[in-house]
């Protein structure tokens, strides 16, 4: 019973190349508590000292963009696809 | 019996439906209605919002304006004649809800009723702009309010080269570009504007000799200087719509904060290696983007394109996509991307669509009265965080 995140390309040296990552279902803030576990490196990029995602980083669940949702504590259910989007800047 | 061609009419008014000016004036809008006459009497005016289908070419074309066979179409020539001799052809292919004008077109103005004067196209821009013509969104109209749009350009470079060369040959009639640097043989691999024997030259002037040599109708006026605070909100005021194919943070927000103040959408695309991001900001209909982003990355954490690489064709997509926005813009048509993020994975080959939102408590969008005051940002230290909002 599992969902998926989505590592975009600019993290995926963190993710040992993975473009995704099975997660448990349950909550946003929960699955990538999960994930920082397997990869430390992703931690300061994805989540600020003040416990909340970082402000040039996107995270949705599904289509939703998750500070429209509840946050961290967002509902990730099973077989849905969770996108991480950092802000990138090249042209 | 030989029948002639007054005999051939009069049998058609007698079997096919006509309708008034004053009717179908009052039904406009609802009803598809093509001019059959030749293109040079469509020139010398036309009923607004008619599409230019010839008689000749008709039954070959009418699928495209009226995909639907019971759909209502009405058809115009000059007097009501030609148009009842069509009406009448268009039933014998299976349309079944079609009407001819009434006294044509002469009846018409006759009764004074309103109608579009000459177009501006010429007979050389009708050639190159035919198969934008033939698209019912875009028709003879659509193809003079290209021409006489104004888009600006932030960068020609890996987004700006492939934006700038559609914008160019769809005839937008001023492109404007801003760019400060010269042209590098590491370009090449993605820039497509640019040429071996322009290396060293100002990107926009490279720029220029390209898109002029592609289409004489678009005026190019170049920017060869840095957007700055001081300079953004002159050379915006200037364009309806900027497309935004910048190469760093620091003028993507500067970017965002001077289309607020003078509400103009901005076709916002970034790329990173295999990957992209497709936006339209529109101020105060949508997000913006400090809604989405509110601040940068810190620059550890943003590697460049000159760092990381980027994937040369992609730039290619995703600039196309923008050009596709801006298009639709001018033209006021389909759904923009105002409020979805389209995103592209050359890896994966896999476009997904977002939904991002406007944040009511947006530091720049958030109060519409006071949109942020420009600020300089420090290319250094990448960092046009922090928002002032004007008194």
């Amino acid at each position: 019973m599992t969902a998926t995140v989505r590592i975009p390309t600019s993290l995926r040296g963190l993710t040992e190349g993975s473009p995704e990552v099975e997660i448990p279902e349950g909550q946003v803030g929960a699955a990538i508590e999960d994930l920082v576990t397997r990869y430390p490196d992703l931690g300061e990029r994805l989540i600020g000292d003040d416990g909340k995602p970082r402000r040039f980083v996107n995270i949705f669940v599904a289509e939703d963009d998750i500070r429209f949702l509840d946050g961290l504590d967002t509902a990730v259910t099973e077989g849905q696809v969770v996108t991480i989007l950092p802000a990138v800047a090249g042209g | 019996m030989s029948a002639t061609y007054l005999d051939l009419v009069n049998q058609a008014r007698e079997r096919i439906r006509e309708i008034d000016p004053a009717e179908l004036e009052r039904r406009l809008g609802e009803v598809t209605v093509l001019d059959i006459r030749e293109a040079d009497e469509y020139d010398h005016g036309a009923i607004g919002g008619a599409h230019l289908a010839p008689r000749g070419i008709l039954e070959s074309v009418i699928g495209m304006f009226a995909p639907d066979p019971h759909q209502e179409v009405v058809l115009y020539c000059a007097v009501g004649a030609r148009s009842a001799l069509a009406a009448q052809t268009l039933e014998s292919m299976g349309y079944s809800n079609v009407a001819s004008l009434t006294g044509g077109f002469n009846r018409w103005k006759n009764e004074g009723l309103p109608w579009r004067p000459p177009e501006s196209l010429t007979a050389e821009q009708r050639a190159r702009y035919s198969r934008h013509i033939l698209l019912p969104e875009v028709g003879e109209e659509g193809q003079v309010r290209l021409l006489e749009s104004r888009v600006l350009l932030i960068g020609a470079g890996g987004l700006g080269s492939p934006a700038a060369l559609y914008l160019a040959a769809a005839g937008v009639g001023t492109i404007g570009i801003v760019d400060f640097d010269v042209v590098d043989a590491s370009n090449l691999q993605r820039q497509i504007l640019h040429t071996v024997d322009r290396l060293g030259q100002p990107k926009v002037d490279s720029a220029r000799e390209t898109l002029n040599a592609l289409n004489p109708d678009v005026k190019v006026v170049t920017y060869n200087e840095r957007l700055t605070a001081d300079n953004v909100l002159d050379i915006f005021t200037e364009y309806d719509v900027i497309v935004d194919g910048g190469d760093n943070f620091p003028t993507r927000y500067l970017v965002n904060d001077a289309a607020l103040h003078l509400r103009k959408p901005v076709v916002h695309g970034s790329v990173f290696r295999f990957e992209g991001q497709v936006t339209v900001f529109d101020p105060y209909v949508g997000p913006c983007y400090r809604c989405q982003f509110p601040e940068p990355p810190p620059p550890e954490l943003a590697p460049s394109c000159a760092e990381a690489g980027v994937l040369g064709v992609l730039t290619g997509i995703i600039g196309s996509i923008q050009a596709i926005e801006a298009v639709k813009l001018v033209l006021d048509i389909g759904d923009a991307l105002t409020g979805r993020l389209l995103t592209y994975d050359g890896l994966t080959q896999e476009f997904r669509t977002l939904r991002v939102g406007r944040d009511p408590e947006c530091p720049a969008c958030g109060e519409e009265e006071h949109p942020p005051r420009l600020v300089e940002y420090d290319l250094t230290c990448a960092y046009p965080g922090a928002v002032v909002r004007t008194a």
